[in-house]
């Protein structure tokens, strides 16, 4: 049992990993890559690290993905098109 | 092959090498040292902590969480002065949707009595201080990213984490005067695993929570005031 979810977490962690490489959506590679530290998250809990992955869980998931997405705005690779089709 | 192409390969042959040595001169599942063995046996009786991870991070290792906690202050002072004040022309964001405004309502109790309840029990069961902390600032992020209008007060966000770090050290300098040892248990040990136990521990970890999550708080805050710069 332990093996398959361990097996199904690496397998999610590398596919979200490359999808992470090719997409050419920034804002979802963004979110793939938040996808790649949930599986790590359940991979953490398997091998008995439940601090490590509350950790992984809190910053890697959360923090990492809103403060990428945050940068993305910033810097001007993800805009809002629903409101500038409005103002113009 | 191009430049970017040839450094990636060499850059993984090393890596793989690393790895490699690593694998071949490492005993696999041995552990290498005895200091593993000894934490997990003396940790409960010298400390009084049920979660070990907090004994190593404040007690045996107290020094080196002070050190985590300034590369954090560092990193957000180096971001908050990058990013700069906000510029009080440009026009706000518009509010968000309909379902993040009423998640934001609903979760903002739940999310602060769980990073509350993390940082509180950290030394008994797993979390602590840093994932509270994240917790907490997402509780406090969340309405900014529904309602962008709302002002972050940095000014409280910057006391709150100038008086957790001062809060730290100070502990750390009583233990240093008291017992001899910078950041040493205070008040003994209480009974193993009650809430108010492990004498200084819970003390250190609400001020790394709250440190923690002030700071990431005020970062995200700032992120998201400044606009994207066209």
């Amino acid at each position: 049992m332990l093996f398959w979810i361990a097996l199904i977490s690496v397998v999610v962690m590398l596919s979200a990993a490359f999808a992470t490489l090719f997409i050419r959506n920034y804002l979802a590679a963004v979110a793939a890559i938040s996808v790649v530290s949930l599986a790590l998250s359940v991979l953490f809990v398997v091998l008995q690290a439940p601090d490590v992955a509350l950790t992984e869980a809190a910053v890697g998931t959360g923090v990492t993905g809103v403060i990428l997405a945050l940068t993305l705005r910033r810097v001007g690779l993800w805009k809002i098109e629903k409101n500038q089709q409005k103002e113009t | 092959m191009n430049l970017r192409e040839i450094s990636g390969l060499i850059f993984i042959i090393g890596l793989g090498f690393l790895l490699g040595a690593v694998f071949k001169c490492l005993p696999y599942g041995e552990p290498i040292t005895g200091v593993g063995q000894t934490i997990t046996a003396l940790a409960p009786i010298e400390v009084g902590t049920t979660n070990i991870v907090a004994s190593v991070l404040l007690a045996y290792r107290g020094l080196d969480t002070l050190g985590e906690l300034t590369v954090l202050f560092v990193a957000a002072t180096a971001i908050g002065m990058v990013l700069g004040q906000r510029d009080p022309e440009i026009s706000s964001q518009p509010e968000a949707g309909f379902i993040l405004k009423t998640a934001a309502n609903i979760l903002f109790p739940f999310l602060i009595i769980l990073g509350a309840y993390i940082i509180l029990h950290g030394h008994l069961t797993p979390g602590g201080g840093f994932q509270g902390g994240a917790i907490l600032a997402a509780a406090f992020f969340i309405p900014i990213l529904a309602t962008p209008a709302s002002p972050f007060n940095h000014h409280i966000s910057s006391l709150i984490e100038g008086f957790a770090g001062v809060a730290f050290i100070i502990i750390g300098l009583l233990a240093l005067f008291g017992k001899g040892y910078f950041l040493a248990p205070l008040f003994g040990t209480g009974e193993v695993g009650h809430l108010f136990s492990a004498g200084s521990l819970p003390l250190l970890y609400l001020a790394v929570g709250l440190k923690v999550g002030a700071e990431l708080a005020g970062l995200l805050a700032r992120l998201q005031e400044t606009e994207a710069s066209d």
